[in-house]
């Protein structure tokens, strides 16, 4: 997804911030919010989130990087997440990451590509760790895989 | 999906009654029923499909069934699983089930008889928990080629009291949940029962806390009742965030409204009508079945105001984590509610007496909510007849890792563990050895072999260095290295750590940096020694739970592997050949049958040789047509040391030394 412009970030901050009432308690609720619709946090909302709901920009970027949900940079077209879960990891996550990350020529310390096709995320763990090693593609699931099965499936996402 | 027509708002046990007819006309119809487990692990496994291959196929032959959604009843190894019900025949669970098969299936249905290859268990009854009656499926047995659920090893000593309903029911139906005895002992707890006499039967009962602490949850009430204060909360801990533990998605996917009725009898007996359920990011159905189940509950008038007619009120909101695991203490889960980072507070004082807003707070997780129902409608007695001397109950383990199956189970404490990974799980796949079981999350240890009589329950798992925790129990084989995986744990917590206290943010990150060290064979004898020492001192001056117990995965492996680290220290050797920088992958040209699996599969291409007969086997004839095949080979300097190879190979003559 590409970046937001500023008055649909700013927008869109206000509408949510105003569902909820601009409590202060709803400060993380309204930023899933955002992310949801855009997939990740413009600066622009935060700065507005920051406003309506009278909290320091400070803290809101601190709740924001605190939780790793969140996102400060747009993310691509389709989200991978890995689990590393401990069963899992005893099963070889770590080798079906470093399969996903080659195939997709991420670089060191990246998680999207340049295409902004894809984004590339490990997550703890997604409770679902009988079928272990685990992957999730935009929101479908998929287990018991190996490195041959995972240039299978994102062959089909290319 | 089936919406509730009926809306009528329910007042009397007779309202009630009506609706459990509903349900069990739902869970019991006059015509064959095939329910498909679609919780999130089916769904992995492919049930989707499966399901729309069902669909197709009944639509196709014209056949009286109807397909329907359940969740997972815990044998996640078999999944997709499909449960079968002929009316006046035993219910039969089929696993391994993918649409190939479907064919086979309704062809065996049709002609009475059962698909035996896939068949796992079978059901002459259904047990009604709550109420400790039993529905009647079947007048005789009529499947005895298939085992009872009570004669099928992973489900032989197994009593479902918190997954009661999970892959049982459609959990998207309150009514098949009021059909199985739902909102009985809410009824019964409202209209029967003073608020104390709920929580003397919560003590008596002697449940603890299954999120971790093992907490008795009656004295935990009391002391919130009692605590001053008008405005007072109920928070149901949905954050399991344990790598290797599922349980409370498990039980949210597929009992919601297990969780929302034991949430309401806690209020109730506390004094408050105002609960939270604080979920998961990474729970995304869970989360909508939990706000499904809620809006049935609110239009049914069990949620709202005046429920039953007697005056109590009750209002529940969901609150969503942000994934940090942190949030999994009960004051940072609190403080992430209030929309705060989720940052844990010294408890000098209990937040049963100022936890939300400062307010008094009672929080349990979902596996403890979900047992209160059966405990009120059973009684206290029953349940304290359950499991060990200070473990009362059941427990559910997630049983995973190098285990033939691997599911969800749920025991009585004081099992053995080796009635868990043997009997249940059916020991270790591919005749390897069993080297250690994990318990407890980050804030367990590794326990082994030595140990396996051990009984399970909250205090026998302290006294060997591990705990209970939330329930994960990840089984390894001579294949993991514990030194990796304490590396893994610290790596884990390390980055987990909130950052708000010292010990735990610098020390979980000193000793992951010594562990790499050892990992990486770079490490020197007084290191370990050094590790030690941090560990003391993360364990003894952390402000929350997560720093006090991060030690324990480092301190249990070196207590009963310290063999394993010598060997990385001073041979610079990883006996079980996982840590890379000592490792070397290389293929026995005998042994070899030229397959070429391990090259297709190897992400840089540095496998090479020719796929045929193996030569040994090859004839001269072969040779001249170009049959024959040439060994592979590693290329060792381009060689990352991934493992697909030595996991591919289908007859072992990957060697990794």
């Amino acid at each position: 997804m590409p970046a937001v412009e500023p008055d649909v970030a700013i927008a869109r901050a206000d509408e949510v911030a105003e569902a909820y009432g601009s409590e202060r308690s709803s400060l993380i609720h309204v930023l899933q919010d955002i992310q949801e619709e855009f997939d990740y946090l413009p600066r622009d909302s935060l700065r507005q989130v920051s406003e309506r709901l009278s909290v320091p920009l400070a803290e809101v970027l601190r709740v924001a990087t605190f939780y790793s949900a969140f996102s400060l940079e747009p993310r691509g077209e389709h989200l991978i997440t890995v689990c590393t879960g401990t069963a899992c990891h005893v099963k070889g996550a770590g080798r079906i990451l470093d399969a996903i990350r080659r195939e997709l020529r991420l670089a060191d310390g990246r998680e999207t590509t340049d295409d902004v096709k894809f984004t590339v995320r490990s997550v703890r763990c997604m409770g679902c760790c009988a079928l272990a090693p685990v992957i999730n593609i935009d929101g479908e699931p998929y287990g018991r895989l190996t490195v041959g099965r995972v240039r299978e499936i994102l062959s089909d996402y290319e | 999906m089936s919406e509730s027509v009926q809306t009528r708002v329910i007042r009397a046990l007779a309202d009630l009654e009506q609706v459990a007819q509903i349900g069990r006309q739902r869970l019991y119809p006059q015509c064959i029923k095939l329910k498909v487990g679609l919780g999130t692990c089916g769904i992995a496994a492919g049930a989707v499909r499966l399901r729309e291959a069902l669909e197709t196929e009944v639509r196709k032959r014209g056949l009286d069934a109807e397909v329907s959604a359940t969740t997972c009843i815990g044998f996640c190894q078999r999944e997709p699983l499909v449960d079968v019900q002929v009316p006046g025949r035993s219910r039969v669970l089929y696993g391994d089930m993918t649409p190939d098969s479907v064919g086979d299936l309704l062809d065996a249905i049709e002609r009475g008889e059962v698909l035996s290859e896939h068949a796992i268990a079978r059901a002459d009854a259904d047990d009604e928990l709550v109420s400790g009656t039993q529905y009647q499926l079947a007048t005789e047995v009529t499947e005895e080629d298939v085992p009872s659920f009570a004669g099928c090893p992973f489900y032989a000593s197994q009593l479902r009291v918190a997954t009661r309903n999970c892959g049982v029911i459609d959990s998207d139906s309150i009514e098949e949940y009021v059909g199985r005895g739902g909102y009985r002992a809410l009824y019964t707890a409202l209209t029967e029962c003073a608020p104390e006499q709920i929580i003397q039967i919560i003590t008596d009962s002697g449940l603890r806390g299954r999120g971790g602490g093992g907490f008795p949850t009656g004295r935990k009430w009391a002391s919130c009742r009692s605590a001053r204060g008008d405005t007072k909360y109920v928070v149901c801990n949905a954050d399991e965030g344990d790598p290797g533990a599922y349980m409370d998605r498990s039980v949210l996917e597929g009992d919601p409204h297990g969780v929302l009725e034991g949430l309401m009898i806690g209020g109730y007996a506390i004094g408050t009508g105002e609960a939270f359920i604080y979920v998961r990011e990474e729970y995304p159905l869970a989360r909508r079945k939990l706000t499904r189940a809620i809006r049935q509950a609110e239009q049914y008038g069990l949620i709202g105001e005046d429920i039953f007619g007697t005056g109590f009120d009750f209002h529940v909101k969901i609150a969503r984590g942000g994934g940090a695991f942190v949030c999994g203490e009960s004051t940072a889960l609190m403080a992430s509610i209030e929309g705060h980072v989720g940052e844990p507070r010294a408890k000098h004082i209990h937040t049963v007496e100022s936890g939300l807003w400062d307010k008094p707070t009672t929080l349990n997780n979902v596996e403890t909510w979900a047992n209160v129902p059966v405990i009120i409608g059973r009684g206290a007695d029953w349940f304290a007849s359950i499991g060990s001397e200070g473990s009362k109950g059941t427990k559910v383990f997630s049983l995973v890792g190098k285990v033939k199956n691997t599911g969800l189970v749920e025991v009585p404490m004081g099992i053995t563990l080796r009635e868990i990974i043997y009997d249940i799980g059916g020991g270790i796949p591919g005749d390897k050895e069993f080297k250690a079981v994990q318990t407890g999350g980050p804030s367990g240890g590794c326990i082994p072999a030595d140990h396996l009589d051990l009984e399970v329950d909250f205090d026998r798992l302290s006294e060997v260095g591990s705990m209970m925790g939330s329930g994960g129990m990840i089984v390894m084989d001579e294949d993991s290295c514990m030194v990796d995986v304490a590396r893994y744990f610290l790596n884990f917590l390390r980055e987990e750590s909130c950052g708000k206290c010292t010990p735990c943010r610098e020390g979980n990150q000193r000793m992951f940096e010594i562990l790499d060290k050892i990992c990486r064979g770079e490490a020197r004898e007084e290191d370990l020694e050094l590790l030690e020492d941090i560990a003391d001192v993360v364990k003894t001056t952390s402000l929350c739970a997560l720093g006090k117990s991060a030690p324990n995965p480092v301190l249990s492996t070196i207590r009963y592997f310290r063999d394993e680290y010598e060997a990385h220290i001073r041979d610079k050797r990883c006996p079980a050949g996982v840590c890379k920088a000592l490792v070397t992958y290389s293929i026995d040209p005998e042994a070899c049958i030229c397959c070429g699996r391990c090259a297709a599969d190897c992400p840089v291409e540095c496998i090479s040789g020719k796929k045929g007969k193996p030569p040994a086997k090859a004839t001269d004839k072969d040779r001249e047509e170009g049959k024959a095949g040439e060994p592979f080979r590693i290329h060792a300097e381009a060689c990352i040391k991934c493992g697909s190879c030595y996991e591919v190979c289908p007859v072992g003559a990957v060697q990794r030394t």
